[in-house]
């Protein structure tokens, strides 16, 4: 009913010199609600772009994507995004932030008041409502992004690397948060990672992806997300399955990366 | 073309050897300088025996951190600009012993030689009266005039003059019988040569008269740089009586005024525009060129042209002050708006802000902090334009003041005016950056 449907999704860059990115070729996604996925890939596979295109920020040259049964056809309040970091507006201070989607609707500021002091509380941020989010450290400033775009309540959720610029325990700590708030709303995410970990605890599913064109290389059902929420994920990263699917992931990827490495030192 | 070469190369002279008659001065301060923080250091060692944290950083060479403003060596900067000003203009703020030698004063004489068409010589005396500064000018004291045809004489001197001594008036036989000076205190002399007589030289013209200067020291003459108190005086003179019948209060007035005004029409007219150009490649291709051609123009080079079209009433620098700030203006809008990251904007497009929430909520904010920036550059270039074109023409002003007074050498007046307008320039500077920190507290940290 409400599934997100990426449908033989391509996208090529034309260059001002001339020549042309393929950027991505024939991706296709079936996510059903409340779905997590992660992707991973080597860097310029396409991932990015892949994002923008399902956030509507960028039109694909060729595929459509459906979400709840209509075609997207540019940004909307039922595709949340989350950054990897920049993107809060520093003139407003963390509760402003947070309501931000809510103001635009026009929400009643009481209504609007009392979600957002919820959120802040459900994200741990419950004393720092007032700040400037200049002040606040890079783990909290993504929280704030993270409470921002639940506030919106978007049925899709899509995350750029959004614990990328953290430090490994913050990242541990939030990606706990991650899942929590997945299992308590109910969203579908969709997050991309360079961590082949982080990958494998969050995503429900998971896909590898491959540059040039950038595709789908591999895809995978995973049981780790199910068993990290509410459990200590340092456990889940003892079970034995999770190390092989790591290994043979990271090889792939090592692979791969190898072979681009490969192809720009014989072009150049 | 190597003529012009030959011309530089002259003035590239010109240039070093004045640079070179800099050098013991700027030795000299910068000895002050060092004496003063070895002095500082020696005192601070005595106050404060026990260590502080930043004498044990190890890296602090390049570390802004490091380097914060010594607020004793300001001050100390500051009161040494005072005791020099004091010391070269004998000012009585300053204890008399740090003055530096002015131009002699006293009493001296020499004696010149004579020596008639005949062949025969006679030595006469003059004495020379030289008045101190600040000392009433004597006349010429009356001298026996002495045996012999050349007959002694007096003169007086003024403080940083010198003094064209007619010997031959009352000689008998003059320069028109074919006599001449051969010699002074025995030395002798030829027309265009000198000697020196103890208390300043003697200078025998082309023409074949006398010409006394007394030693001149180090001061400067109060024509050129009066001393402070003679400023601080001035100061009180024109706040009380005002300038030119215009009050103190009124020049500068109408000088801030002409600011204002010119400041916000330019920013009225250029942030919109430079919104304009960051929004739309349409007004960006229309604007750029004129942007571009007009923003390194000094506005001082559109002086003349303003004043043929405008004439030199208010009207004229008003549009000259627009014309200085409006590029920084429209500059800075467009870099601000052009400057968003885009994941901002794409943030709010997916929280469901419509252009026009995207634009108010966000472009315009984040836009603030350069046009804030191209403010205070934009209040700093019309502060100096208005005082330019002040000085070109005006009724009232403190660009005005300054150049009315110097017409009149009140040099006290063109001091005072400096200090005004530096004072202002910082003050005007410093309003902003208050205003920055209140209104866009987010400055950088995005
Ligand atoms: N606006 C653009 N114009 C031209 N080429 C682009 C543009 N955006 C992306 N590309 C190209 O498309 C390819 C995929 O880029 P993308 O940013 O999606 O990669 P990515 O997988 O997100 O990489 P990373 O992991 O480094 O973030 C790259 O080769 C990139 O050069
Ligand atoms: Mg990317």
């Amino acid at each position: 009913m409400s599934d997100l449907v990426i449908d033989k999704l391509s996208m090529r860059f034309d260059l001002p010199n001339g020549s042309s990115v393929q950027a991505l070729k024939d991706v296709s996604i079936n996510l059903k609600k409340g779905e997590l996925l992660s992707v991973l890939g080597p860097s310029g596979c396409g991932k990015t772009t892949l994002l923008n295109i399902v956030a509507g920020f960028l039109a694909p040259t060729e595929g459509t994507i459906n979400l709840n049964n209509s075609v997207v056809t540019g940004p909307s309040p039922e595709r949340g995004m989350v950054f990897q970091q920049g993107a809060l507006f520093e003139w407003m201070n963390v509760r402003e932030n947070v309501g931000f989607g809510p103001s635009m609707k026009g929400m009643p500021k009481a209504e609007k008041r009392e979600k957002v002091d919820h959120l802040l509380d459900v994200v741990g941020l419950g004393d720092f409502k007032e700040k400037a989010v200049y002040e606040l450290s890079g783990g909290m400033q993504q929280r704030v992004a993270l409470a921002r775009c639940l506030c919106n309540e978007p049925d899709v959720i899509l995350m750029d690397e959004p614990l990328g610029a953290l430090d490994a325990l913050t990242r541990e700590k939030m990606q706990g948060l991650v899942l929590k708030l997945w299992k308590e709303t109910g969203k579908t995410i969709i997050l991309i990672t360079h961590s082949v970990e982080e990958a494998l605890l969050l995503g429900e599913r998971l896909i590898v992806m491959a540059p040039r064109p950038g595709r789908i290389h591999k895809e995978y059902n995973l049981p780790f997300a199910e068993m990290g929420v509410g459990a200590d994920l340092r456990q889940v990263k003892k079970h034995p399955d999770f190390g092989t699917t790591r290994d043979e992931i990271l090889a792939m990827i090592w692979d791969m990366e190898e072979e681009i490495m490969g192809r720009t030192e014989a072009a150049s | 073309m190597s003529e012009l070469f030959a011309k530089l190369g002259e003035e590239t002279w010109t240039v070093l050897s004045g640079v070179l008659f800099a050098i013991p001065y700027l030795a000299g301060y910068i000895a002050l300088i060092l004496v003063a923080l070895l002095i500082w250091n020696g005192v601070k060692r005595l106050l404060t025996p026990k260590k502080d944290y930043s004498s044990l950083k190890t890296v602090t060479f390049g570390d802004e951190s490091a380097v914060a403003s010594n607020t004793v060596a300001s001050v100390v900067s500051v009161v040494a600009i005072f005791v020099l000003w004091g010391m070269f203009t004998a000012s009585n703020w300053v204890p008399g012993f740090l003055h530096v030698p002015g131009p002699h004063a006293g009493e001296g004489e020499f004696t010149y030689t004579l020596t008639a068409e005949d062949g025969s010589t006679d030595d006469a005396t003059v004495s020379v009266l030289m008045p101190g500064q600040g000392e009433e000018i004597p006349d010429a004291p009356e001298v026996e005039l002495g045996d012999g045809f050349a007959k002694n004489d007096s003169i007086v001197v003024e403080p940083f003059r010198s003094e064209l001594l007619l010997f031959d008036g009352n000689d008998e036989t003059t320069r028109r019988d074919g006599a001449e000076v051969t010699a002074i205190n025995g030395e002798s002399i030829e027309r265009g040569g000198s000697v020196s007589v103890g208390f300043g030289t003697v200078v025998m013209t082309d023409r074949g008269t006398l010409n006394v200067t007394p030693n001149q020291g180090l001061q400067m003459e109060a024509l050129y740089l009066p001393p402070p108190e003679a400023v601080w005086q001035t100061a009180k003179d024109i706040w009380n009586d005002g300038f030119r019948n215009f009050s103190f209060a009124e020049h500068l007035g109408f000088s801030i005024f002409r600011v204002i005004v010119g400041f916000l029409l330019g920013a009225i007219v250029g942030i919109p525009l430079g919104y304009a150009m960051g929004l739309s490649d349409w007004f960006r291709g229309w604007f750029d060129p004129i942007v571009e051609f007009m923003r390194p123009v000094p506005p001082l080079a559109l002086i003349p042209l303003v004043i043929l079209w405008f004439g030199i009433g208010e009207e004229g620098k008003i549009v000259l002050l627009f014309l200085a700030s409006l590029w920084i203006m429209a500059i800075g809008a467009r870099s601000g708006v052009s400057g968003v990251r885009i994941s901002k904007v794409h943030a709010a497009y997916s929280l469901g802000a419509s252009k026009w929430q995207i634009m108010r909520h966000v472009i315009i904010p984040n836009s603030l902090p350069e046009i804030f920036t191209a403010a205070r550059v934009a209040m700093g270039v019309a502060w100096g334009t208005v005082v330019a074109a002040e000085l070109v023409a005006a009724s009232q002003g403190v660009g005005m003041m300054i150049m009315v007074a110097s017409k009149f050498q009140a040099t006290a007046i063109v001091i005072f005016g400096i200090i005004v307008i530096g004072i202002v320039g910082f003050a005007i500077d410093m309003l902003v950056r208050m205003l920055e920190r209140w209104m866009v507290p987010w400055k950088g940290k995005g």
